[in-house]
């Protein structure tokens, strides 16, 4: 097992060390001199010259790539003299137009996104495991196809349309919900929860539709599996078939999935967030795209990854906990 | 080399590998089947659409780029004269608030630039996927090790962020090019992955094994007894993919990182309808509508194609 951890997070790390250096590799190649940028319109060459060597840009890439790596690991300084910015581990490296460390830009907005993510697993988990569960039952019958129709409308519409779609219809033509504000959860607890209805709603309706096909066929499946036909057999009720023979096996990779989705969940909380005007990491990263603000979108990106690479660890721990027959080292 | 369409075979083969000709039974289920005859008939319709669209465009009397001043009302913020968006004899799906150019027009181009990118994305994955796929699992070793890490990180890359991240990087010109290759780097393996576990499994088969042994080449084995046998994986991946990249060309043209303006796309006209919704509904909805109904289509047809290849499995 410790060899297995061990190997585990050897790999995870290559892996991210792999992200970062291939991002790097595509923002050195691709943007525009940043060093323009944070110069601004009254320039002057020396000015140029001068944060370019205040940011470290005048050093080939390596050198660049490791004070990056170093910054991520032990924290790094930039600019030299009287404007010393001080950027502590995790340093994600600084923002050239909002004049902030990164790292801090993303800590203020993570919670946001936890949020909005967490309300919405909780959502599709509950909608996608109770509507497979009710279609696998009512196998064929009317349930099963309308519980059908509606996950493929579901996969099918994108969320961005689904989005406006239910706000022009809730917000502005019923009026059932507010329009959206920022609200601290402390002011108005109501208004806050209100204001998040809507983006959960979109975000899990897709992934609910998902899984609530994913658990019909899974529990069609373990239905027909040998130890359930033996437990009937043998005279077991019928709810306890279901609740010790059935379920488990039967929802054990919709809790896999689940986790790694959740992981993936900063791609998708991007256009949710962008147009529900929430102030989470999604929306930073949109913004920083449209402002061009290289270190924010890179330490997005890298975040992203971060968590799928962790998700996806997480989740195979888990499988062989809730699963013996993939736990490791027991083949 | 026809060992592979004897009954006897046939019958022992996974229920994926179909038992006649594949082609003509899928396609004879699906034309029996009236949801995915009307899935086919809106997917035509589109294509058509983005074929023919000069000439439609003449027809209609509106092109996608001309601006209709006498459409909208300037007093009103320049929304659409008339009720449902300005849909009119004139204007078919009504006109764009603020500019007043032709909706249908730029629905008819729109669907060009979908099609367009989707389509040679589809196409550009599939290559890749099929070639890797076939490569990792029938050559295994080194090949396998290298292809399988690729893939593995590639999956593991939060793709569309970093799809968004690159496209705002790079210049705006030559956006299609630069879409499809974006969205294929970050598609392949999804289909490869499939590809190389069907590949391990068929070159175990006697099949395999008795060409081997009358000499074939290894050339030969893979296109001539593995290749046919993916055909109709092949063919389910395929009509599952291209929904997906039809969302994910809306969505980063939606985010403004897709196709840029004055070009047409079906999701930069519900992005720009963001600022209109509660006033002009319309404007949002019939790309919406486009949208979601050509996505649904490619998805119903997806689920038919497989339950048609694959009689045998459930859903």
């Amino acid at each position: 097992m410790t060899r297995y951890l061990v190997h585990r997070v050897a790999g995870m790390l290559v892996v991210l060390f792999l992200v970062c250096l291939f991002t790097y590799v595509v923002f050195f190649v691709l943007s525009p001199d940043p060093a323009v940028q944070i110069c601004g319109k009254n320039c002057t060459p020396d000015r140029i010259d001068q944060i370019r060597a205040n940011l470290g840009l005048d050093d080939p890439f390596w050198t660049q790539f490791w004070q990056f790596l170093h910054g991520l690991v032990a924290g790094r300084v930039y600019g030299s003299g009287a404007s010393v910015v001080n950027c502590p581990a995790p340093c994600l490296g600084y923002s050239f137009q909002t004049s902030q460390i990164v790292t801090d830009m993303i800590v203020q907005r993570l919670p946001v996104t936890a949020v909005v993510a967490v309300g919405a697993a909780v959502l599709w988990l509950f909608a996608g495991v109770i509507g497979g569960l009710v279609s696998a039952v009512r196998e064929g019958r009317f349930a099963d196809r309308f519980i059908a129709g509606l996950t493929l409308g579901g996969m099918s519409v994108p969320n961005y349309v689904l989005a406006l779609a239910l706000q022009y219809v809730f917000v502005v033509q019923l009026q059932w919900l507010p329009f959206p504000q920022a609200v601290p959860f402390a002011d108005d607890p109501v208004q806050w929860f209100l204001n998040f209805v809507l983006p959960w709603t979109v975000l899990a309706i897709g992934y609910a539709s998902a899984y609530t096909r994913l658990t019909r066929a899974n529990v069609i499946d373990t239905l027909g599996e040998n130890f359930v036909r033996t437990a009937k057999a043998k005279g077991l009720r019928p709810d306890l078939v279901w609740r010790r023979h059935a379920l488990r096996p039967a929802l054990t990779p919709v809790v896999t999935i689940a986790g790694m989705d959740f992981a993936g969940l900063l791609g998708g909380a991007l256009i949710t967030e962008t147009v529900f005007g929430i102030n989470g990491v999604g929306k930073l990263a949109a913004d920083s795209i449209t402002k061009n603000d290289q270190p924010v979108i890179m330490a997005v990106t890298l975040l992203a990854a971060f968590f799928v690479v962790v998700g996806n660890m997480v989740v195979d721990l888990l499988y062989s906990a809730i699963d013996p027959r993939v736990r490791v080292g027991a083949a | 080399m026809t060992i592979s369409s004897t009954p006897l075979e046939a019958a022992a083969a996974d229920p994926v590998v179909a038992t006649t000709d594949p082609r003509r039974s899928v396609v004879r289920v699906l034309l029996r089947d009236r949801a995915a005859v009307a899935c086919l008939a809106y997917i035509g319709l589109v294509v058509a659409m983005a074929v023919f669209a000069p000439l439609i465009v003449r027809i209609s009397g509106w092109d996608p780029y001309e601006f209709d001043q006498s459409s909208i009302d300037p007093n009103l913020g320049s929304i659409p004269i008339g009720s449902w968006g300005g849909i009119s004899a004139e204007h078919w799906l009504g006109v764009e608030p603020g500019s007043g150019r032709d909706v249908f027009a730029r629905i008819v181009y729109g669907a060009r630039s979908s099609m367009l990118i989707a389509l040679s994305a589809t196409l550009l994955t599939t290559v890749l996927g099929v070639v890797f796929g076939l490569l990792a699992g029938y050559f295994g070793g080194r090949a396998d090790t290298l292809i399988s890490r690729v893939m593995e990180f590639l999956m593991a890359f939060p793709a569309l962020i970093f799809m968004i991240a690159m496209l705002s990087a790079l210049p705006a010109d030559d956006r299609q090019f630069l879409l499809v290759a974006v969205i294929s780097v970050f598609g392949w393996p999804y289909l490869a992955r499939i590809v190389r576990a069907q590949t391990l499994s068929l070159k175990q088969r006697e099949f395999v094994e008795a060409a081997r042994a009358s000499g074939a080449s290894r050339g030969q084995v893979v296109f001539r007894e593995v290749l046919p046998n993916l055909r109709s994986t092949i063919l389910v991946m395929v009509t599952m993919a291209v929904p997906g990249y039809i969302g994910t060309e809306a969505g980063l043209s939606f985010l403004g990182v897709g196709l840029v303006p004055p070009t047409p796309s079906w999701g930069q006209m519900i992005a720009s309808s963001v600022s209109w919704y509660s006033v002009v509904p319309t404007y949002f909805l019939v790309p919406g509508v486009f949208l979601a109904l050509l996505v649904l289509s490619f998805m119903v047809l997806g689920d038919h194609v497989r339950a048609a290849v694959d009689p045998g499995g459930r859903s």
